[in-house]
């Protein structure tokens, strides 16, 4: 990785000291109090939370925060992030990003670490804590976490005498059981198992999942090598090819999340893949499967080397290189991922944080109890390989969903295809140096 | 007039095919339309339901729209900017359709065609270009900066319908005034634009829809709620958490943004029928 | 005798007032439209990137089409192109400075002969087959909707034309889909199309016209069909006013004289109306087809996005903003404007429009 010149770091301690004599002062920046612009998430609960947060450090802090929202879509949301920053745009200060952004947006984020002071980052979950760090470099504060789990209707399973399912085999058994009944029983629109299948990131968020539980890796190595090309990846991609149609409907090939919780929670499918938000919406009154599903950890494979996996997600705040307020956006995002904000986020909007000593805090267990489950997933979660592949993981993540989209059309068969898509892989890495 | 039976038959027979295609135009037109005005007085669950009649209606979404989503400032900042970019439009396009269609010059054909051209540039390739421009000019969110970007699609469509109907009306009218005296504006003025009115209406309208529909420049070109557009706050209208879709509530906020725009239509299509009569000295 | 009007000081004064006139318009045009357009083509010619940091270089046309190592397995360090030989899986660096392959990781000379043909290929904008899918995507979809919407917009102009009973409620429907805004009507097509709790579905299998749920959009075949009756639905009244407003300025004593003569409705309409709404009516398809040929919400919502699901400008911005390869997306682009403009200029010949209409 990149060695840091001594003349920088002298420069950065003596920043850091200066920052740290700042805070001391209580007079951070320049002498007029600054108006600083966040962008987060329009989202209700989400966006007020945001909004509430960035107004505590401003009222202690004298400064003034703008909140702009957006949009929720994700892919626009970067596409957004990109133009303005491309752009050299000083509109927005602090930013929200999906786990896997920073890498694309590599330098048009600023380096957080001379802003803030020494050991920011402790206290996180240091897998974490890792993803958001580029050699010494600190490209983002980690905000919220989240992985993918599976739902499961469990007073159809005990009504069928089935357990949770542990392997895959498991759950293509108890859904093909299952299925069969209720359609028998009149329910024609039902099916065993949901999921994500359209061509888009979820897909990729889905197949690193089979993959890896399969024992076939993340596609791209840690170092950049390009692994996906392994029978055990050929073996989960073709099993799950055979879902379509069968276990899951025709449909599912252009399915995202609201989808799949569509077909979930009308009580039209036995099991669903999908992010933790859905728990509360399939809890609330209204629903009728409330009180009659439950969260697992995602199916294991087969193989010797068979685990279970859980896709990392999550959202960080990173700070614009071109704001003209860096050491008060890094302050801001670094007083937006506190403990304390971080607390009072998983109490009042169930965001998982990224700090482990949060899941022993009885109040944030009370508030939303299905966390307490989390810190087990996300021990056995896999991260998706965007740190090593840097701006290209979208054109990578674009190469390994078109595969693994071929494969479940029926296009090809999961080893042939997967070959095709190592050479691509190989290419746009030029050998795997990315 | 009187017709042979087998004839009369085969008219009867005519009108009900006729009333039947109507009839199914009429389905496939208005179905989703109403199905936007059933899904938006559900909530919850009862979204995924495919009734064709709400179980238990409600007006919470509607409610919801205005007080919980920065609403009405989008429904203002829209009606401003589409309003503005049909004015402009409307404006420029009169004088550009004027020597287009009544001067002859050389030239005149190239002109006409590289405006057709303007309007080929897909939006998306454009719209770097254009967001450097508007940094230039430091319009970036504002309302500005949206009218600025609808001209880019406006002003062709507006040229050339002026165009065609301005060809269209009799030399002899702007004869008579030139034997006058009267200069090309006045002409423009006094003679032609009082017969252009449904043009104008007919023109304006598809701006001022194109401009009140638009959005990946009102996206990208505003940062700020209270700057955005209807179609930007629909599309940013959300639930509580990152995947869920508000069904209910985006559907309510189309409904109430299609309803004024359908009377605004209604009221203008009378008013293009009126102006055609009036325009029908020629022949 | 035009000719000898085109010149001489009348003819010069005219075409003085013409130019004052048109320049306000030409002004405007030159600013919003001219420079972005200039400078995507200028990109499209570059290998720009949105990454920070990467300075931009001229590569001529090397977006479109161009022989040899990919032009972005360019590696600085080693001084040449990586090479993938997708029949032997090795991994290849090529330098043109001495026209040879080495092994990409030991940087040996290699000792056998290399097989150009399989390792070196065609590449850029026209060598991608995806892009050619997404082409023939965008043209069938246009050519039908187009097609689809003119039948029907005809038809409603008519009715609406006429004075018929009922005409006042066909109006107020037919506006409805248009005023709609596209991200909702995509997004209202793509929950009524929903194989699962799609009204749809739903309603045909109630009808009992399909036997069991459809997937509309997940086959290309049915997710095309899905797109078009979309587009229909929500243009067609674009359509339909266009054609209205060219069938009322028709003078009624054609009408007259041709109900007075006995003319059967079809023949007037095939010999008389027809003809005069055709220079209005070519006026409405070139602009239908032209904004079909761009289009985005549609096909980016309401298909899977797969590879063989694209269209043109879904296809420019996935190379643009996705994939961050700026001059790619511009070729792309500037490409999806070269097929517009020819489209035009076939319509225009096939149409012999004349801008300067009737006399």
């Amino acid at each position: 990785m990149t060695t840091i010149p001594l003349q920088d770091r002298v420069r950065r301690t003596a920043r850091r000291l200066a920052l740290t004599a700042g805070l001391i002062a209580g007079t951070i920046g320049p002498a007029a109090a600054a108006n600083l612009t966040v962008a987060c998430s329009a989202l209700g609960t989400e966006s007020d939370l945001c909004r509430e947060a960035a107004q505590a450090w401003a009222d202690e802090t004298g400064n003034t925060v703008e909140i702009v929202h957006p949009p929720n879509a994700a892919s626009e949301q970067l596409a957004l992030y990109q133009q303005l920053l491309a752009a050299e745009s000083p509109d927005i200060d602090v930013l929200q990003l999906d786990v896997v952004w920073p890498g694309i947006l590599g330098d048009h984020l600023l380096d957080l670490a001379p802003h803030l002071p020494d050991g920011t980052l402790d206290g996180h979950f240091p897998a974490t804590a890792d993803s958001v760090r580029s050699g010494d470099a600190i490209l983002a504060l980690p905000w919220f976490t989240d992985a993918a789990v599976l739902y499961y209707r469990s007073d159809l399973l005990a009504e069928h005498g089935l357990d949770v399912p542990e392997t895959w085999d498991d759950l293509e058994a108890a859904a093909a059981v299952v299925q069969a009944a209720e359609r028998a029983a009149g329910n024609d629109r039902f099916w065993g198992f949901v999921w994500q299948g359209r061509a888009y990131e979820g897909l990729t968020c889905n197949a690193l999942e089979w993959v890896a539980s399969e024992g076939g890796g993340t596609f791209i190595g840690p170092d950049g090598s390009i692994t996906l090309d392994n029978p055990a990846a050929a073996r989960a991609l073709d099993r799950a090819a055979g879902w379509v149609g069968t276990l899951s409907p025709p449909g599912i090939l252009t399915y995202a999340e609201e989808d799949a919780r569509a077909v979930f929670q009308s009580g039209d499918a036995l099991f669903m893949r999908n992010w933790p938000y859905a728990y509360a919406l399939g809890q609330s009154p209204d629903s009728p499967i409330a009180g009659s599903f439950d969260v697992a950890p995602l199916p294991r494979g087969a193989g010797p080397e068979a685990r279970h996996a859980a896709t990392l997600g999550g959202q960080h705040l990173a700070v614009s290189a071109y704001t003209r307020h860096p050491d008060l956006a890094a302050d801001l995002a670094r007083f937006m991922t506190s403990e304390a904000v971080q607390r009072e986020r998983a109490i009042a909007g169930s965001f998982a944080p990224t700090r482990p000593a949060l899941y022993e805090d009885a109040a944030v267990l009370e508030a939303a109890p299905f966390l307490a489950f989390l810190p087990a997933t996300l021990r056995e979660a896999v991260a998706r390989p965007a740190a090593v592949t840097g701006t290209a993981y979208n054109e990578a993540s674009a190469i390994v969903y078109g595969a693994v989209h071929d494969v479940l059309s029926g296009n090809a068969d999961g080893a042939a295809r997967l070959a095709e898509a190592h050479g691509d892989l190989m290419q746009l890495s030029r050998g795997g140096r990315w | 007039m009187r017709l042979p039976p087998a004839y009369r038959l085969r008219r009867h027979a005519g009108r009900v095919a006729f009333y039947a295609v109507v009839a199914g135009l009429m389905v496939y037109t208005l179905f989703p339309f109403y199905w936007a005005v059933v899904s938006s007085l559900k909530t919850g669950p009862a979204l995924f339901d495919t009734r064709l009649w709400p179980e238990s209606p409600s007006l919470a979404n509607y409610v919801a729209v205005f007080t919980e989503q920065p609403f009405a400032r989008a429904v203002a900042n829209s009606a401003i900017v589409a309003g503005a970019t049909t004015l402009v439009s409307l404006a420029v396009a009169v004088g550009a359709a004027y020597a287009l269609g009544r001067i002859r010059f050389r030239g005149r054909r190239t002109v006409l065609m590289t405006i057709l051209g303007v309007s080929m540039f897909p939006q998306i390739a454009v719209l770097s270009g254009l967001f450097g421009l508007i940094r230039w000019l430091e319009l970036y969110n504002t309302l500005g900066a949206l009218v600025l970007s609808y001209l880019i699609f406006t002003l062709p469509l507006t040229v050339w319908i002026l165009t065609a109907f301005m060809a269209d009306l009799p030399r002899e009218l702007e004869e008579a005034a030139m034997v006058d005296g009267a200069g090309p504006l006045t002409r423009l003025r006094r003679v032609l634009l009082p017969l252009m009115a449904p043009a104008l209406v007919a023109a304006g309208l598809l701006a001022f829809i194109a401009a009140w529909n638009e959005f990946l420049f009102a996206l990208t070109f505003t940062l700020t709620n209270d700057q955005r557009t209807v179609p930007v706050a629909i599309a940013l209208i959300s639930g509580a958490s990152a995947f869920e879709l508000p069904w209910g509530q985006i559907m309510a906020a189309s409904v109430i943004v299609t309803v004024p725009l359908v009377a605004l239509v209604l009221v203008f299509q009378r008013r293009i029928v009126a102006g055609l009569t009036a325009g029908a000295v020629k022949g | 005798m035009d000719r000898a009007r085109d010149a001489g000081p009348l003819a010069r004064a005219r075409a003085r007032t013409a130019w004052l006139f048109l320049a306000p318009a030409l002004l405007v045009l030159v600013l919003v439209a001219g420079w972005p357009l200039v400078s995507t083509v200028w990109l499209s010619l570059t290998d720009s990137r949105l990454d920070a940091g990467h300075q931009a270089r001229f590569v001529g046309t090397d977006n479109y089409l161009r022989y040899g190592p990919a032009p972005d397995a360019w590696d600085e360090e080693a001084g040449g192109y990586f090479v993938y030989d997708d029949a032997t899986g090795a991994a290849l660096l090529y330098r043109p400075d001495t026209d040879a392959f080495y092994d990409w990781d030991t940087g040996a000379a290699l000792a056998g002969p290399v097989d150009r043909a399989a390792v070196f290929a065609w590449h850029g904008l026209l060598a991608d087959p995806v892009w050619w899918r997404s082409v023939a995507n965008t043209v069938f979809y246009t050519v039908v909707s187009v097609s689809l919407e003119l039948a029907l917009g005809l038809a409603i102009a008519l009715i609406l034309h006429a004075h018929l009973p009922g005409r006042g409620l066909l109006r107020a429907a037919v506006l409805i889909p248009w005023a709609i805004p596209t991200v909702v009507s995509a997004q209202l097509w793509g929950w009524m199309l929903n194989d699962q709790v799609g009204v749809v579905n739903a309603v045909l299998l109630d009808l009992g016209l399909i036997a069991e749920r459809i997937a509309w959009t997940a086959e290309p075949a049915t997710a095309l069909a899905a797109i078009i009756a979309v587009d229909v639905w929500k243009t067609t009244p674009f359509m339909a006013l266009l054609l209205l407003a060219a069938l009322q300025t028709l003078p009624n004593e054609i009408y007259e004289a041709a109900r007075l003569d006995g003319v059967h409705p079809v023949r007037l309409f095939a010999r008389v109306t027809l003809p005069l709404i055709l220079p209005a009516l070519m006026v409405a398809v070139i602009f239908r087809t032209l904004d079909a040929l761009r289009v985005f919400d549609l096909f980016y919502l309401l298909t899977s996005n797969a590879d063989d699901m694209l269209a043109m400008s879904v296809y420019a911005r996935r190379q643009m903003i996705e994939f961050q390869d700026v001059g790619a997306g511009s070729a792309a682009a500037t490409a999806v404007f070269a097929i517009a403009a020819a489209a035009t200029a076939l319509l225009v010949l096939i149409g012999r429009i004349e801008p300067e209409g009737r006399r």
